[in-house]
């Protein structure tokens, strides 16, 4: 939806900017970037914990 | 709140619905007002419950008043936890999101009536919750760790509220997408909603963690689920524990932007590196939950160093820039008024007198010295095994949530009684004093807390004289006048905080209404004389130098005190 | 003003203030010299979090733990009751946390290194040991095996900073450091 005001501006929008224009992209790499290094790699190791002997 | 709720949802009626705000020129809907008023007045309630809970805790840790007993205290510390750093601040985070969506985009809030639902949801989220921790069996500490248990009223009172929280955080995203097609805004949504989106997609994570979490843990109370891993637990409890005060950090980041804006006509000094800097929060501030996770068992080096320094500190990155940012909008905001000689006038002759501003450029330099320099340290892996669960961890907290946030919080409301409330703030003179009080009663609670903990004192620790225990131990004199001091600034912080509350609920019920012609104390400051500045963000035009000198005494001061960490860490015993 | 869109349209291409690009090199890189920090006391330093973990039955690492002290035992803590336990010099170390209380005591020799076995029976405990400060977190079913050498002689105290129910503040255990060759 962004993109429809985006086509009326003469200038072309550079893509960092597109990015930081989004709130939904913002939105899925918010919540992707830390579900995946800190709850997935964490429950990973966590899984791995050896049984004593 | 009803005949709000109801209200007229036809296009044609639209237009009715806005009122034109006369300090700020926006646009403010009535349902998004009445919401956000909703919102803020919850808020407070539960700021006041939290806050005397609060300095129970301390009165009780200063040795020598030793005012509750242990069953008491233990449950009264787990609801001064639970209303002031999630009930107060959440509230008053929904009220933020619908203002920096609706209002500041000009913009009608999407479906209010849902978001009624959300607001009652809350409600009674909190009220369950409370309800429980009242009983006595839950008294397990705000983070409720397994095999622990509290009453399955206590997990489902804080599902419901969280439940209610996000639907709240998805109504700010359709508010969005409305204002993006009504086309209430042109090109880019300004900063003060960025940092609102940043702080809104921090929530959505930490309410996915919480569900992940307590959902299974509120089963397991009920006897359907038969084992919670009590790490596994920790792990996914501190995504949601954490991150929801991370929320708080990008939200109040951007009310003193806001405040910047509305008091001094601040421009922030580059659209570029300040939104930058919030998206490194939204980006990397939640994977810092792993600042709870350092000395737990099974979790590699890796993991930990990677996390716990948000890939690279790159949200300290973000903070450091926002505490650059902002004195320097403020003070290139200043110089555009005139007061340019030497390099400190614009600070000087600053409006202190506002406590809107005040409260703000408190929370900025506590929020920094105090909340963001101990974090680092708390948050560095080895340093953490010399701090993990003593005192060091809520002075560091009190540092970030209450002199930062809380108090951020505090001050903005001075604008939204005016602007919402269409309120004058009542006992001006107590106003002006108010943000001083609580500032500097929550920076020695901070501070003490802070020695205390570098001395080894335990958090969360009835007796730390352990005079009916059947082992002793003497923690140093020093702690002891540290939880002293600590109390006695307990009482200060108490003091501004009640301060708040009296001024901010009678103006609500009593002050004068502010007309269109605005309130009578001005909350704004003289207009700049033009043609004074060129245009800001322009490199050239910009000229800062109390700004560079701030931030060279914050670096110097963040160095020494991380080198002296470690310089204490080496003197451990060796271990491995 | 923040409150309102950015002048420009394309703002993504303004310059940045000069003083603003110095700030946010030096955060940047003091960022880098934090992270490399933890990095290099990992490789340097002399304290660092073990991670050798097992999971274990709690049943099994209770009767580990009597084993050990079956053992070693060599007197009792005053009229508490709670035995102390010589380890032999380089030797295994175990010690428990339950509700409300660390067991045994153990008596460490001054410059020996010790593999001490720590676990909790019930709930999560914290294991702060005073006045050194050294904290570690305790779990159920999890068995976290820590390095540990003594450089002071003295009597140490184990406090439990793990909020653990109504009788936190009265579990608190107990270390002897003594001198090499020396019997506590």
């Amino acid at each position: 939806m962004a993109e429809t005001s985006e086509g009326e501006a003469p200038k072309r929008i550079p893509f960092m900017q597109r990015l930081l224009d989004n709130p939904f992209l913002l939105l899925f790499l918010g919540v992707t970037v830390p579900t995946v290094l800190y709850l997935l790699w964490g429950v990973m190791e966590l899984s791995q914990i050896p049984v004593a002997r | 709140m009803a005949a709000v709720a109801t209200g007229a949802s036809g296009l044609a009626a639209l237009a009715a619905r806005f009122r034109t705000c006369p300090i700020t020129g926006l646009k403010i809907e009535a349902a998004a007002e009445t919401l956000i008023k909703a919102n803020a007045v919850a808020a407070v309630v539960f700021l006041a419950i939290g806050g005397a809970l609060g300095l129970l805790v301390a009165l009780t840790r200063w040795q020598a008043v030793h005012l509750l007993g242990p069953d008491t205290f233990y449950l009264v510390l787990t609801a001064h936890g639970i209303n002031a750093l999630l009930l107060w601040v959440i509230f008053f985070e929904v009220a933020v999101l619908y203002f920096a969506s609706a209002v500041v985009l000009n913009c009608r809030l999407a479906t209010p009536q849902l978001a009624w639902v959300a607001f009652l949801l809350m409600v009674l989220g909190s009220l369950t919750v409370n309800w429980a921790v009242l009983q006595g069996d839950s008294s397990v500490m705000f983070t409720s760790y397994v095999p622990m248990q509290a009453s399955p009223l206590f997990y489902l009172g804080l599902i419901l509220f969280a439940v209610g929280a996000l639907i709240a955080v998805l109504i700010f995203f359709g508010t969005l997408v409305i204002a993006r097609e009504e086309k209430t805004f042109e090109g880019s949504v300004p900063l003060v909603t960025f940092g609102a989106i940043a702080a809104a997609v921090i929530a959505v994570f930490t309410i996915a963690s919480g569900a992940i979490i307590l959902v299974p843990t509120f089963l397991w109370s009920l006897g359907y689920v038969r084992h919670i891993d009590s790490i596994m637990y920790k792990l996914v409890w501190w995504g949601m524990g954490h991150s929801s005060q991370q929320i708080n950090v990008a939200a109040h980041v951007a009310v003193w932007y806001l405040i910047a804006a509305v008091v001094l006509g601040a421009k922030p000094i580059s659209e570029k590196v300040g939104r930058i800097a919030f998206l490194f929060y939204l980006v990397f501030l939640p994977i810092a939950a792993a600042h709870h996770m350092l000395v737990e068992p099974g979790l590699s080096a890796e993991w930990k160093v990677f996390n716990t320094s948000y890939a690279m500190y790159l949200a300290v990155l973000g903070s450091m820039i926002h505490g650059m940012a902002v004195p320097g909008a403020i003070e290139a905001a200043q110089r555009a008024r005139g007061y340019t000689n030497g390099v400190f006038e614009w600070l000087r002759k600053a409006p202190w007198d506002n406590p809107a501003f005040s409260g703000m450029f408190l929370s900025l330099v506590l929020f920094g010295f105090l909340g963001g320099i101990s974090g680092v340290v708390l948050g560095a892996e080895q340093l953490n095994i010399m701090m993990h669960n003593t005192l060091y961890v809520p002075g560091h907290f009190h540092g970030t949530v209450v002199a930062g946030t809380t108090l951020a919080f505090m001050a903005v409301t001075y604008l939204v009684l005016p602007v919402i409330f269409r309120r004058e703030v009542m006992f001006p003179k107590l106003a002006r004093w108010q943000p001083w009080l609580f500032g500097i009663g929550v920076a020695g609670t901070s501070l003490f807390m802070l020695g205390a903990g570098t001395l080894g004192v335990s958090r969360r620790h009835w007796d730390i004289t352990f005079a009916d225990a059947p082992l002793g131990f003497e923690y140093p004199p020093t702690a002891f006048l540290m939880l002293g001091l600590n109390g006695i600034f307990a009482i200060l912080a108490a003091v501004g905080g009640a301060l708040y509350i009296v001024i901010t609920g009678a103006s609500v019920l009593f002050g004068a209404r502010v007309g269109p012609e605005g309130p009578k104390t001005p909350i704004t400051a003289a207009p700049a004389a033009a043609g004074v500045v060129g245009r800001y963000g322009s490199a050239g035009t910009l000229h800062l130098p109390g700004t560079y000198v701030l931030v060279a005494v914050f670096f110097v001061s963040f160095v020494l005190y991380y080198f002296v960490n470690w310089r204490y860490l080496s003197e451990l015993w060796p271990m491995g | 003003m923040a409150v309102h869109p950015p002048e420009s349209r394309v703002w993504w291409n303004e310059p940045i203030p000069k003083g603003e690009l110095v700030w946010v090199t030096a955060a940047f890189l003091w960022g880098v010299v934090m992270f490399v920090m933890m990095i290099w006391w990992h490789l340097e330093g002399r304290q660092n979090l073990s991670t050798e973990v097992y999971r274990i039955d709690p049943e099994v690492f209770r009767a580990r733990v009597e084993a050990f002290v079956a053992q070693h035992k060599v007197g009792e803590e005053g009229t508490t009751g709670i035995p102390i336990v010589r380890v032999p010099p380089g030797g295994d170390a175990y010690m428990l946390g339950r509700l409300w209380e660390w067991w045994p005591v153990l008596e460490l020799e001054k410059g020996s290194t010790y593999r001490l076995h720590l676990s909790s029976l019930d709930w999560q405990h914290g294991f702060s040991l005073q006045p050194v400060n050294m904290n570690i977190q305790i779990h159920p079913g999890i068995e976290h095996v820590i390095t540990i050498t003594p450089t002071e002689a003295g009597v140490f105290s184990v406090v439990c900073n793990e909020f653990c129910g109504v009788g936190h503040h009265q579990m608190i255990g107990r270390i002897r450091v003594v001198e090499p060759g020396r019997k506590g």
